[in-house]
């Protein structure tokens, strides 16, 4: 996991999804570095969120593979296997188990032996308390640690998954936009987040707020109508004109999108 | 001073349970035999509540159909009745069905062993091999509880059908002694209270220690979402098969202990509206509290068996009133009505908690 080492924690070769008839995504090519922070963008219905349920295990690929660390091969599994593999998702609602306490919804995330033996034998040891303890502070929930989940507010219960996805310690993290519904100090937060967890972890979001993205991106992916049309740095992006095009053409409903999320 | 208030609700709780244990120990000396031995049924019934309880209140699948888990633990021990009473014949029913020998999967019956064995284990795999169908491939909420209606039905159907080996729709019945102790005895009946109550604190204990384990929190995040949990890297099925397992063998020992009491199992004891039934104990009684499914089971039956007695047609009308009651104003049960009290008290202690549920770890 050290950084500098430069190598593929995530690759996707061809990937098309067909959802009776309708190709949500068409021949995708994606690859991911390890520690690296994408950014994945695009008009409504270009296969974004498609994409993330084929990495995370959601929807199965009609054609393609996605190989995890360069040799697991993840097409076919369930999604507990890919999830103990080390990929982690965080949905675009907030989902969080709303009668366990918030404490109760870290401790069942932390990363663990998630056997049924195991968990009835399993035990809170000292250092696991700590360390859900320090996890509270980051995500300053640690005054409503004994709080049903459900009584949280929105960004709260963001937060919280945020929390528990961390305690998972995934190797890659998949964040469907994870700022949508926070205020801009929140925002700015959440982006500090992501850069610091990108030193040690690889992380994929999707995301329509374009000022997160050209604040916190170092390489943009921008998917349309299920295909890859540009990949690189946050200028070169804005400097392509097919981008330019496709945003300009569908700015409204991108817009209009945005505010009904 | 948080610690302290804890420990004082702990030792509360304590005394609760203590006092409860006692009372139910002690209940031979105040109640008539007759009394007793509903009581000890109740009881059983009680530990049928508790694995419901497990399953629906705690994982939220609802099953409606345990009676069939009671009934094979039930006819586990009948057979082995049975045998004893037939002292090496042929079981009556056998005889005039036309049987000549035992059959095979009879035989083993003649042990006690096994028969308390397989009145727990055959429950618990048969839950086990229809949970590997169903949970696995992703069968939940309406459909399957449809499922467990079905499995209801082709039980009793095969139990009444297969007349030489079940008894058909009599069941079986005819035996008196267990041990050569007579069962109508009241010292055995005594006895036999005493194992129920016995069995039902073991019954309470393993299902609290079940909820209180991260295993119970996994349960109760099964309930809350499902795909979810499958996204942080849990298997559902594996958690729902085990739960769904250990209900249906508590209730076979249940079925074990009601045989023993009642001196008959037929399979009027399994059918679709003794399972409902079941599910009414815990929903009236309070679902996703132990304490609750128990207490309901136990209540329910008392209350049956009273109205019973003085208006026997009425008793259907007013228990469906009940239950119609309860789900529409007190979806927690009658366990909730008391969780919503201590809620609203905390509350004016301006406890500064919300809707705050205690860790005791924290």
């Amino acid at each position: 996991m050290e950084k500098g080492m430069e190598s593929t924690i995530l690759q996707c070769d061809g990937v098309t999804v067909d959802f009776d008839g309708f190709k949500a995504v068409q021949g995708m090519n994606f690859r991911l570095e390890k520690g690296e922070l994408r950014f994945l963008i695009g008009p409504n219905g270009a296969g974004k969120t498609t994409m993330l349920d084929v990495i995370c295990g959601k929807v199965k690929p009609t054609i393609g593979k996605v190989l995890f660390g360069g040799k697991v091969d993840i097409t076919r599994k369930k999604e507990h296997q890919i999830a103990e593999l080390g990929i982690g998702r965080k949905f675009q609602t907030p989902s969080i188990f709303p009668t366990l306490t918030v404490f109760e919804n870290l401790e069942i995330a932390m990363r663990q032996n998630r056997s049924v033996l195991a968990a009835l034998r399993a035990k809170l040891r000292a250092e696991e308390q700590e360390r859900i303890e320090a996890q509270l502070e980051m995500i300053g929930l640690q005054e409503k640690a004994s709080w049903r989940a459900g009584g949280l507010s929105h960004g709260e219960k963001q937060w919280l998954e945020i929390g528990m996805m961390l305690l998972q310690e995934p190797e890659i993290l998949l964040l469907d936009e994870p700022v949508a519904g926070m205020t801009d100090n929140e925002t700015e937060k959440t982006g500090e987040l992501l850069r610091a967890i990108s030193q040690t972890q690889s992380i994929v979001v999707v995301e329509h707020d374009m000022e997160f993205v050209r604040n916190f991106a170092s390489k943009v992916t921008v998917m349309h109508e299920g295909k890859l049309l540009k990949e690189g740095s946050m200028e070169e992006v804005q400097r392509d004109d097919r981008v330019a095009e496709v945003y300009l053409g569908k700015r409204r409903d991108a817009d209009a999108g945005r505010s009904t999320a | 001073m948080h610690k302290r208030l804890m420990s004082r609700q702990r030792l509360w709780l304590l005394a609760g349970y203590a006092a409860a244990a006692t009372a139910l120990f002690c209940a031979p000396l105040f109640l008539s035999d007759f009394r007793l031995n509903l009581l000890a049924k109740f009881l059983a019934f009680a530990i049928v509540a508790l694995g419901l309880d497990l399953i629906w209140g705690y994982t939220g699948i609802l099953s409606l159909g345990h009676g069939v888990f009671f009934g094979l633990g039930g006819y586990a021990m009948a057979m082995y009745l049975k045998l004893e009473a037939s002292g090496g014949r042929l079981p009556d029913f056998m005889d005039w069905s036309g049987l000549s020998a035992l059959p095979w999967f009879w035989k083993p019956f003649s042990s006690f062993g096994f028969a308390f064995a397989a009145g727990i284990l055959l429950p618990a795999l048969l839950a086990l091999v229809l949970g590997y169908f169903t949970f696995r491939n992703r069968i939940k909420g309406v459909y399957f509880t449809i499922l467990t209606q079905a499995l209801v039905i082709i039980t009793v159907t095969l139990f009444i059908g297969q007349q030489a080996f079940t008894g058909g729709t009599n069941g079986i019945t005819g035996y008196g002694k267990l041990f050569g102790q007579s069962l109508a005895s009241p010292d055995t009946k005594q006895m036999l209270y005493w194992v129920t109550v016995i069995a039902l604190i073991a019954a309470y204990a393993l299902c609290r220690f079940l909820v209180k384990s991260r295993f119970g929190k996994v349960l109760r995040a099964i309930r809350d979402g499902e795909n979810r949990v499958r996204f942080i890297g849990y298997n559902p099925a594996i958690y729902q098969m085990v739960a769904f397992s250990i209900s249906a063998g508590l209730a076979g020992l249940a079925g074990m202990l009601f045989v023993l009491h009642v001196g008959i199992i037929s399979p009027s004891m399994m059918g679709i509206v003794p399972s409902i039934e079941m599910v009414l104990w815990v929903a009236i009684g309070g679902r996703g509290t132990l304490i609750g499914a128990a207490l309901g089971a136990i209540l329910l039956n008392s209350a049956k068996s009273v109205f019973s007695e003085s208006y026997p047609d009425a008793w259907l009308f007013f228990m469906g009133l009940l239950f119609v009651i309860v789900v529409v104003f007190l979806p927690k049960g009658a366990a909730g009505l008391l969780g919503q009290f201590k809620w609203l008290r905390r509350r004016r202690a301006k406890h500064g908690e919300g809707d705050g549920v205690h860790y005791p770890a924290v």
